[in-house]
C-alpha cells in the first residue's frame, strides 16, 4: 500500500481522444504493442460530445512516460493529453463489494461501511453489496478491513481524476506535443 | 450532385492526383471497380495482393507521391499486412483501400470478412471504417493528409459493400469536395510540428562550430522530407563528413569528397568507425536503428548528440539526445545553415579538424571495402557481379534490392549519386520486396532505367509479379545473385552456429530461372563466367519491350563483411579476413 503522491511507478495520464468508435482499442492496442503496462484505466464522454477523457494509470516502470505520451500523441484521435501529478489532483473510484455478513457480522459489516461512507445497495440472506467512492488508497484500506469478514465479489472501477483547484500552481501540466 | 460511393470513391482518387492504382479486385470491392473502366487512372492488375502493395512502395519511393493499392475484403485484405507494415517501418507515404462485407453484415463472420482494422491497426499511420457513403470524399481527403504529411506512412481506408454498390440506397451521396481547412479541422488531433525550435536550432549551430569531430548521421528522412539538397549545403558548409543510412543512400551522393557511405551492421569500416569516434553526431531524418547502433550503451560513447526528426517519439526513444529538435528536416536543415552562417559571420570559426580529417583518410584507406576475385572456373563473386552492373548502367539507374546478402552488397558496392535512385525493405526487412517494388518503381519512373538485385530466396516469393510486369509492358530488369543458399541466414550459420547449415539450402537450378522467366513472358538470361557478365547486362539493357531476368550464379560461400555482430559494439567490427584483424 502506498501513500498518496508518493507512488512514483504510478502515473495519472488524462487522453482527451475524439469520441468515435474504436478510439479505446487504438489507445489499448498502442500499449500492448509497445509493451507499456495499463495499471487502470477508465472512459467517458466529456462536456463537450466530440471527446471522451481516458484516464490512464500507467505503470512507468515498463517505458519512461515521456515515451509513453509521445507514442499516444501519434495516434490521430488523441488530441490532448496531461499528465496529472497525484498531489495536486483529486482522484476518486468507486468499489462495489459483497461481503459475507451473516446475523452476527452484520452489525459490525455496516458499522464499518459507515465508517467510510460507503452504502449498503442490496441486502441478501447472509450477504450484503456495499458501494464505496473515495481516493484510491482509502478503498484498498477498505478492502483490507472487510476481507476477514469474507469478500465473495469485488468490483473496482478504475481511477478517474481532475486537477485541484488551487490558487497559485497550476496543477494539470499540459503535455506537450513535441519536445 | 448525386453520386454512388463506389463513383464517388474513384472520382475522389482523380482528384487527389491519383494516376495508378495497383490492385485486384474481388467480391466486396466489386462495385468500386465498376466505375475504373471509365477512369483516366491506370490500374494495374497484380497476380498477388502482397505485390500490389511493394508496388505502390516502389512508386512512392521514387516518386514522394503517395502510392495507391486497393484490393478486396478478407484474404486480400490479409494479403497487404506485410506491405504494409513494411511501408509503416519505413514511413512511406501509401493508401491502401480494402473492400469489406456489408455494413450489416460485419461482425457475422460473414464470407471474407475479416476484421481489417484490427489487424492492420498497429502497422498503419491510421485506419478508418467508412460507415456511410456521405463520408467518402472526406475519408480520401484526410487518408491522403495524414499519408503524405508529418511523418509519412501508409493509411487504409476499409469500404464496406453497401456503401459504393449503387443498388443499394445507402450508397447515394450528395458529392462535395472538402477545403484543406475543413480537412484540418476535422482531424483535431493531427498537428505535426515542422519548424524547427528557434532556441534549439541556435544551440545546435554553436555545437557545430565547436565540434572537433562532428559526423553527420543521414537517414532515410532526407529523402522523404525531400532535403538531400540543405544537407548538402550543410555538409559544405561546415566541411563534415555525411554517413548515410541503408534508407538514405543517394541522399548525399557517394562520388563527394565527405561522403563516407553506410553505416551499421554491413557498414564500411570508415563509416562504422567514425561515428563511434565522433564528438558530435548530426543525427538528421534518423532513428538510431539497433542495426546502426549496435549495443546502444556503447554506440558512439564521446559524441554529444543533436536529433533532428518530424516524430518527437523518436528524439529520446534510443538516445538522449543534447539538442532534440523536432520539425521537417529540410526546414530544420535550411535553418541550421543560416544560424550557422550567422555564427561565421559574427567571427566565430571551427576549430583545426585537419587531425580528424587524416584519421578518417587513414581508415578509408587501409579498410576499403574488398573482396578476392574468382579463380578461373568458380562460381562468380557476387561484388564483382555488382560492379559490373554499376559500371554498366547510367549513373541515374534505380536500384531495387530484396533483403539478404545481396541487398547489402548491392547498397555497399553502388554509387549513389542522385536520391531516389535507391528503394529497399529497411525496417522490416520483407523478403520479395525487389520484383513487384521495381515494377512500382518503373510506373512512377518510366524514363529511368530500373534494375532489381535479387537473391534466389526472395525471388522465389514474388516472381509472379513479373507476369503482371510482362502484360502490362513495364520493362524492368532484375539481376538474380543465385547463390543457391538463403544465403544471409547460411552466413549467420557458419559465423555463430560452428558452420551447422540448417534450412538453408535451396539449389542453384531448381527452379530453372531462365525458364521460369520465359514461361512470365521475359527474356532470361543464365551467366557463369566472368566473362558472360558485361555482355548480358548490356543485352538487357538493350530490352526495353518487356522485363528481363539474368540469373547470375554466384558463390555461394561469399560472406557481408565487414559486419558488426548483432548486439556486440559498434568497436568489435569483424572486417574481411583479407585486412586481417579489426583495429581502432
Ligand atoms: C519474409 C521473410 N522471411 C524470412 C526472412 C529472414 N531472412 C533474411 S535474409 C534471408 C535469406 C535471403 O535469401 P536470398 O534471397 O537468397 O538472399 P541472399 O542472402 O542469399 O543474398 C532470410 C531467410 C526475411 N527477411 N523475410
Ligand atoms: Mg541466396
Amino acid at each position: 500500500m502506498t501513500v498518496p503522491g508518493t507512488d512514483v511507478r504510478h502515473h495519472t495520464l488524462v487522453v482527451l481522444v475524439e469520441n468515435k468508435a474504436g478510439v479505446l482499442a487504438r489507445v489499448a492496442s498502442l500499449f500492448a504493442r509497445r509493451g507499456f503496462n495499463i495499471f487502470s484505466l477508465a472512459v467517458a464522454p466529456t462536456e463537450d460530445e466530440r471527446f471522451s477523457r481516458i484516464t490512464i494509470v500507467v505503470d512507468v516502470a515498463s517505458a519512461p512516460l515521456e515515451q509513453i505520451t509521445k507514442q499516444l500523441y501519434k495516434l490521430v484521435n488523441v488530441v490532448k493529453i496531461s499528465e496529472l501529478d497525484p498531489r495536486d489532483s483529486v482522484e476518486r473510484e468507486l468499489m462495489l463489494v459483497t461481503v459475507r455478513a451473516d446475523v452476527t457480522a452484520r452489525s459490525q459489516v455496516i458499522e464499518l461501511v459507515n465508517l467510510f461512507e460507503g452504502r449498503v445497495v442490496d441486502v441478501g440472506h447472509d450477504e450484503l453489496t456495499v458501494s464505496i467512492d473515495g481516493e484510491p488508497d482509502r478503498l484498498d484500506d477498505v478492502e483490507a478491513l472487510l476481507r476477514p469478514f469474507g469478500i465473495v465479489e469485488l468490483q473496482r472501477t478504475g481511477r478517474v481524476a481532475l486537477p485541484k483547484l488551487e490558487h497559485d500552481a497550476p496543477s494539470l501540466r499540459p503535455v506537450r506535443r513535441s519536445a | 450532385m448525386k453520386i454512388d460511393g463506389g463513383r464517388a470513391l474513384i472520382k475522389a482518387l482523380e482528384m487527389e492526383g491519383v494516376e495508378t492504382i495497383f490492385g485486384l479486385p474481388g467480391g466486396a470491392i466489386l462495385p468500386v471497380y465498376d466505375p475504373i473502366i471509365d477512369s483516366p487512372i491506370r490500374h494495374i492488375l497484380v497476380r498477388h495482393e502482397q505485390g500490389a502493395g511493394h508496388m505502390a512502395e516502389g512508386f512512392a519511393h521514387v516518386t514522394g507521391k503517395p502510392g495507391v493499392c486497393m484490393v478486396t475484403s478478407g484474404p486480400a485484405a490479409t494479403n497487404v499486412v506485410t506491405p504494409l507494415c513494411d511501408a509503416y517501418m519505413d514511413s512511406v507515404p501509401m493508401v491502401c483501400i480494402t473492400g469489406q462485407v456489408p455494413f450489416s453484415a460485419i461482425g457475422t463472420d460473414a464470407f471474407q470478412e475479416c476484421d481489417t482494422i484490427g489487424i492492420t491497426r498497429s502497422v498503419t499511420k491510421h485506419n478508418e471504417l467508412i460507415t456511410e457513403a456521405q463520408d467518402i470524399p472526406l475519408r480520401v481527403r484526410q487518408a491522403f493528409h495524414l499519408a503524405t504529411t508529418g511523418r509519412p506512412g501508409p493509411v487504409l481506408l476499409d469500404v464496406p459493400k453497401d456503401i459504393v454498390d449503387p443498388k443499394n440506397p445507402r450508397s447515394q451521396l450528395e458529392w462535395y469536395w472538402p477545403t484543406d481547412d475543413e480537412v484540418i479541422a476535422s482531424l483535431p488531433g493531427y498537428r505535426p510540428t515542422t519548424k524547427g525550435h528557434p532556441k534549439m536550432i541556435r544551440q545546435a549551430a554553436e555545437l557545430i562550430v565547436r565540434a572537433e569531430r562532428p559526423i553527420i548521421y543521414a537517414g532515410g528522412g532526407i529523402l522523404k522530407a525531400r532535403a538531400a539538397e540543405a544537407l548538402r549545403e550543410l555538409a559544405e558548409l561546415c566541411d563534415i563528413h555525411v554517413v548515410t543510412t541503408l534508407m538514405a543512400r543517394g541522399a548525399f551522393p557517394d562520388d563527394h569528397p565527405l561522403a563516407l557511405g553506410m553505416p551499421g551492421m554491413h557498414g564500411n569500416y570508415t563509416a562504422v568507425t567514425s561515428m563511434q569516434r565522433s564528438d558530435l553526431l548530426i543525427a538528421l531524418g534518423t532513428r538510431f536503428d539497433d542495426r546502426v547502433t549496435g549495443k546502444v550503451d556503447a554506440f558512439a560513447p564521446e559524441a554529444k548528440v543533436i536529433h533532428v526528426d518530424i516524430d518527437p517519439a523518436e528524439l529520446g526513444k534510443v538516445r538522449q539526445p543534447d539538442v532534440p529538435i523536432v520539425g521537417d528536416c529540410r526546414l530544420v536543415i535550411e535553418e541550421l545553415v543560416a544560424a550557422v552562417r550567422d555564427l561565421l559571420e559574427g567571427g566565430a570559426t571551427f576549430p583545426d579538424r585537419s587531425e580528424w580529417k587524416q584519421r578518417i583518410s587513414g581508415w578509408q584507406e587501409r579498410y576499403p571495402l574488398t573482396y578476392e576475385q574468382s579463380e578461373p572456373g568458380d562460381p562468380l563473386k557476387p561484388q564483382f557481379v555488382l560492379e559490373r552492373l554499376r559500371d554498366n548502367t547510367p549513373d541515374d539507374t534505380i536500384v531495387v534490392s530484396g533483403v539478404g546478402q545481396h541487398q547489402m552488397w548491392t547498397s555497399q558496392y553502388w554509387r549513389f549519386n542522385h536520391p531516389y535512385t535507391w528503394v529497399n525493405s529497411g525496417g522490416l526487412g520483407t523478403m520479395g520486396f525487389a520484383v513487384p517494388a521495381a515494377i512500382g518503381a518503373k510506373v512512377g519512373r518510366p524514363d529511368r532505367m530500373v534494375w532489381a538485385v535479387d537473391g534466389d530466396g526472395c525471388f522465389q516469393m514474388t516472381a509472379q509479379e513479373l507476369v503482371t510486369a510482362a502484360s502490362e509492358r513495364i520493362p524492368i530488369k532484375v539481376a538474380i545473385l543465385n547463390n543457391a543458399y538463403l544465403g544471409m541466414v547460411r552466413q549467420w550459420q557458419e559465423m555463430f552456429y560452428d558452420e551447422r547449415y540448417s534450412e538453408v539450402y535451396l539449389s542453384p537450378d531448381l527452379p530453372d530461372y531462365k525458364l521460369w522467366a520465359e514461361a512470365m513472358g521475359c527474356v532470361g538470361m543464365r551467366v557463369e563466367s566472368p566473362d558472360e557478365v558485361d555482355a548480358a547486362i548490356q543485352k538487357a539493357n538493350e530490352i526495353d519491350d518487356r522485363p528481363v531476368v539474368i540469373d547470375f550464379r554466384t558463390d555461394s560461400r561469399e560472406k557481408v563483411y565487414p559486419m558488426v555482430p548483432a548486439g556486440m559494439s559498434n568497436d568489435d567490427i569483424v572486417v574481411d579476413p583479407a585486412h586481417g584483424e579489426g583495429g581502432r
